[in-house]
């Protein structure tokens, strides 16, 4: 039977067409975005196709160059990876529908370069997703953060300094993880990862696997801006494009998290992560602090878009607890939340994306009387708010309903009280938001007696994705049982 | 002593490490930053080599008629090969670093970063 290339179809596909873009924009401008959402389209419906063989055949291997593994690089999607894979690739191509009209506005004169980079960044977040090999990790790693660091210095005035500081504590992140490739490599003398999960049970007592166990952690941390480590985030995903920011931010992160879960808990044994060092107990501290941290710094921020960067570094301590906690409930939760965080996140960002498209300002206090003229956007404002906070027809309440059933099966009563507290939080983050833009009369009211409800003025290439994550974020919500059922399930690691 | 000398490839890799590390935490020019990364990953390479190769082995090449030698006999290429790759990565990297840096050149006239945040207030 020859094996499925669908597993590399879904990388290859947007890293031939991210070089194509630039030689077809010599020819044709306009082309290029059509040429782009054809390829975000093929990749979608390769990740779903895989999910489809997956869940009828099981685990698929697809081994590069025919060479078989351990020595040759072996893509192995499970329903951990495919579940992930199609997060990447429909958020990618909703906001990649979005990114024409506020592409236009913001730097008409590098379309084309814009869209080469914005397919880049997607071949390297999916190359991390479907790679079954811990070098070809860390190639994917760099690309998608190479691609991050220029997509970022595209923006405004502060945004090539932020970008600066991200390459900073990105590259330390990554140099990181490759010592740790490094150190396991020395011990085991394999990189595939089928490989090594066998042969790492028996090293459990090896100070070099200890080594690379504690720069793996460090090093993706970096990446995924979990909490003492996050630094870079707020100011990179403020000052960046806002089409950039609802890809990057929504995107990078769950991919850190997802190679967090990967290699934390399917890579090394599970007796590893919980007894030979405390790991468990430091990613639920740390995670917990990153929680009530995120949202107390959320509070104090007046620029939006800048609230929602702290709201996504305690969204990140939501997955890194639900991981810390080490049983089933709790990684159910962070699996869930990665899906549910990622519809969130890029609807906010579009959001914020939308309003700024229009002339409106940032400033929070700057938008009062704003849903006359952005009903639409408005009502998806509120709807994904009620979910950030955990209101249970939405998608936001059921992560977090799992993460507390986890942290009251390992009888974690502080981590129940983070998770609660921080739902009142959020409450008041976007109850604040919403009463400006709904309660507070504008500024101009008396004035120019202009109360007449207008339409949004959105472009409908942001309108329809803002749409489409709204109703994900709802149908999310209510068919999380299936999800879970069918998915997730079976992409929790043995042994948990 | 004896266990120091002996693994001298990772003292040096990590003396190097710290300099880069100290150069892209507390220099406050930019470029300087920059400097420092590039030893950082520098001795990233260092090290992936050193546990590659081993004293008075060969390379892992059989010519035509020669006999194999042991397994031990040969060094093993295969962190050799992983570093083409990272030094792509990471000139790459640097390529990107450098454009970025003269994008903040062209907005504030200076490398400084103290007084970049203060050009920003």
């Amino acid at each position: 039977m020859t094996p499925s290339p669908f597993p590399i179809l879904i990388i290859a596909v947007p890293l031939i067409t991210a070089f194509l873009v630039i030689p077809l924009g010599w020819l044709k401008r306009s082309l290029c975005y059509p040429l782009m959402i054809l390829s975000l389209s093929l990749s979608t419906l390769s990740a779903l196709v895989i999910l489809i063989h997956l869940l009828s055949d099981g685990t698929l291997h697809y081994r590069l160059g025919g060479w078989p593994p351990p020595w040759g690089i072996e893509y192995v999607i499970d329903h951990l990876n495919a579940f992930v894979a199609l997060i990447v690739s429909v958020i990618s191509l909703l906001i990649g529908i979005s990114s024409k009209e506020m592409v236009q506005k913001d730097f008409p004169e590098k379309t084309v370069f814009f869209y080469s980079l914005f397919l880049l960044q997607v071949t390297g977040l999916l190359g991390i997703v479907v790679t079954g090999d811990l070098f070809n990790l860390y190639v994917f790693l760099e690309i998608a953060s190479i691609a991050g660091y220029a997509l970022i210095a595209i923006g405004e005035d502060g945004a090539p300094f932020a970008s600066f500081n991200y390459m900073i504590y990105g590259t330390i992140g990554a140099c990181f993880y490759l010592l740790g490739v490094g150190y396991l490599y020395i011990a085991t003398g394999s990189l595939n990862m089928t490989d090594l999960t066998q042969l790492l049970p028996s090293l459990t007592s090896s100070k070099v696997v200890l080594l690379a166990f504690a720069f793996f952690v460090v090093g993706i941390a970096i990446k995924m801006a979990l909490f003492p480590l996050h630094v870079w985030l707020p100011d990179a995903y403020t000052y960046a494009p806002s089409v950039v920011s609802s890809l990057v931010a929504p995107l990078t992160t769950k991919v850190g998290a997802y190679v967090l879960i990967r290699i934390l808990l399917h890579l090394f044994p599970h007796s590893f992560f919980i007894e030979t060092i405390p790991a468990a107990l430091l990613l639920r501290w740390v995670a917990g602090i990153a929680v009530i941290f995120g949202c107390i710094l959320a509070l104090a921020q007046t620029d939006l878009k800048r609230m929602l960067g702290y709201v996504l570094i305690a969204e990140i301590g939501y997955i890194g607890l639900g991981i810390g906690l080490g049983n089933r409930n709790g990684l159910i939760g962070a699996i869930l939340h990665i899906l549910n965080d990622g519809l969130m996140m890029a609807c906010l960002f579009l959001i914020v994306g939308a309003i700024t498209f229009k002339g409106w300002p940032r400033k929070m206090n700057l938008l009062t009387g704003i849903h006359r003229k952005m009903p639409l956007t408005m009502a998806t404002l509120v709807i994904s708010g009620l979910s950030v906070i955990g209101i249970p027809p939405t998608c936001g309440f059921f992560s977090k309903w799992y993460l507390v059933l986890g942290a009251i099966d390992s009888k974690q009563w502080l981590s129940v009280a983070i998770l609660l507290a921080s739902s009142l939080f959020n409450a008041i983050l976007f109850f604040r938001v919403i009463e400006k833009a709904y309660f507070e009369p504008a500024r101009d009211e008396h004035e120019s007696e202009d109360r007449s409800i207008e339409m949004d003025g959105v472009p409908f290439t942001i309108l329809i994705p803002l749409f489409i994550l709204t109703a994900g974020i709802l149908s999310v919500g209510l068919l999380s049982g299936k999800i879970i059922s069918g998915i997730i399930q079976h992409a929790i690691p043995a042994g948990f | 002593m004896e266990f120091i000398i002996s693994k001298y490839n990772y003292w040096l890799y990590i003396s190097l490490m710290m300099i880069g590390f100290y150069a892209m935490i507390g220099k406050k020019n930019l470029v300087k930053k920059l400097i420092g990364m590039n030893i950082f990953q520098t001795s990233i390479i260092l090290y992936f080599i050193s546990i590659g190769s081993k004293k008075g082995a060969t390379i892992p090449i059989v010519a035509h008629g020669e006999p194999v030698l042991q397994a031990s006999q040969y060094i093993n290429p295969l962190p050799h090969v992983l570093m083409l790759t990272a030094i792509v990565v990471m000139v790459s990297t640097f390529g990107v670093a450098l454009a970025i840096l003269l994008l903040i050149h062209r907005r504030y006239h200076t490398l400084e970063e103290d007084e970049i945040i203060r050009l920003r207030r």
